[in-house]
């Protein structure tokens, strides 16, 4: 894991660690199992045009869940994520895959944030982030924001 | 529906009810395949022996993991059911969702979740006319304190 981020370290502005995603068939089919979401909205074709999105789409849970990855990676071990929300605003399309392990060329999902403003409050040292998934596009397709204490160096 | 509104006088009384409260087990192995499943790599999410050694004292879940099948899943079925029967629209997207984490989830944790319907409003958007239901769930654990709160939207057309 990177190392510990400080209170000290950051402002508002400062830059969140991007975290990479590729979201593939094989990817949803994990996530499915994993998270119990069945919903042929996510592997079926038909399906999936008569729900009017086109194409099997990438489960908002799952790219919550990258965005949580994203805050907590950051945050290290002595941060703590106090809040995470997030609206799933746009539409995403999985690679398929090219061998069982390897997807099609195509897209790369970046999970990227920014500090918003950061304040003491109840004894905690709390920074307000807005954050998002963007498309290999640069759409923000699932925009969010995240609420975190982080530890400070003052009071090691 | 002589105005055209979605929203029924059966579906208004559904706000503020409680729809459901569920039990959910929080384990290991079902923490585990979600992590793998994001992709997180997070030892606290992934490996026992290490979580263990931590504050934490177990595997940690992941943010918003209360257990299998996640909670979303087993609220948008008894959601759409409840609401079909009042007459709402049957497509459904899932539109966003807020956490509040309180205490730590982690391993062998048994919560105690309340779903309650805490709004509906609805307008035209590019699906047609489109409804928007808030749903908002309290997570207790064993000692009594609430773990987590999380507020979906749901979105029905």
């Amino acid at each position: 894991m990177a190392k510990q981020v400080y209170y000290e370290d950051v402002k508002a502005g400062t830059e969140i660690t991007p975290l990479a995603k590729v979201a593939t068939t094989r990817m949803l089919v994990q996530w499915a199992g994993a998270s119990g979401d069945f919903n042929p909205l996510h592997y079926d074709d038909d399906f999936a045009k008569a729900m009017g999105v086109g194409a099997p789409i990438v489960h908002g849970a799952l790219k919550r869940a990258w965005l949580g990855q994203l805050m907590t990676d950051w945050i290290g071990e002595q941060g703590r994520l106090k809040k995470l929300s997030c609206q799933y605003r746009g539409m995403d399309y999985p690679r398929k895959m090219k061998t069982m392990e390897e997807p099609q060329d195509g897209e790369t999902w970046w999970c990227k944030g920014k500090v918003a403003k950061k304040y003491d409050q109840d004894g905690e040292h709390l920074v307000e982030c807005d954050i998002w998934v963007e498309n290999g596009k640069g759409e923000k397709t699932t925009p969010g924001s995240a609420l975190v204490a982080l530890p400070a160096r003052s009071r090691k | 529906m002589a105005n055209g509104s979605l929203i029924t006088n059966e579906l208004r009384q559904l706000i503020g009810k409680t729809l459901d409260t569920i039990i959910f087990k929080v384990e290991e192995g079902a923490i585990q395949r979600y992590a793998q499943a994001i992709g997180d790599p997070n030892p606290l999410f992934n490996d026992p022996d290490y979580a263990s050694r931590t504050k934490y004292g177990r595997l940690l879940a992941p943010p918003g993991f209360t257990g299998w099948p996640a909670k979303e899943e087993r609220l948008s079925a008894r959601l759409l059911g409840s609401l079909a029967k009042a007459g709402a629209p049957s497509r459904l997207l899932d539109g966003g969702i807020e956490f509040e984490f309180i205490e730590p989830i982690g391993a062998g944790d048994v919560l105690i979740a309340t779903t309650k319907i805490a709004d509906m409003t609805e307008r035209e958007t590019k699906l047609g006319k489109t409804m928007f239901t808030t749903v908002k769930t309290t997570f207790v654990n064993k000692k009594g304190n609430v773990a987590l709160n999380s507020r979906s939207t749901f979105i029905l057309f």
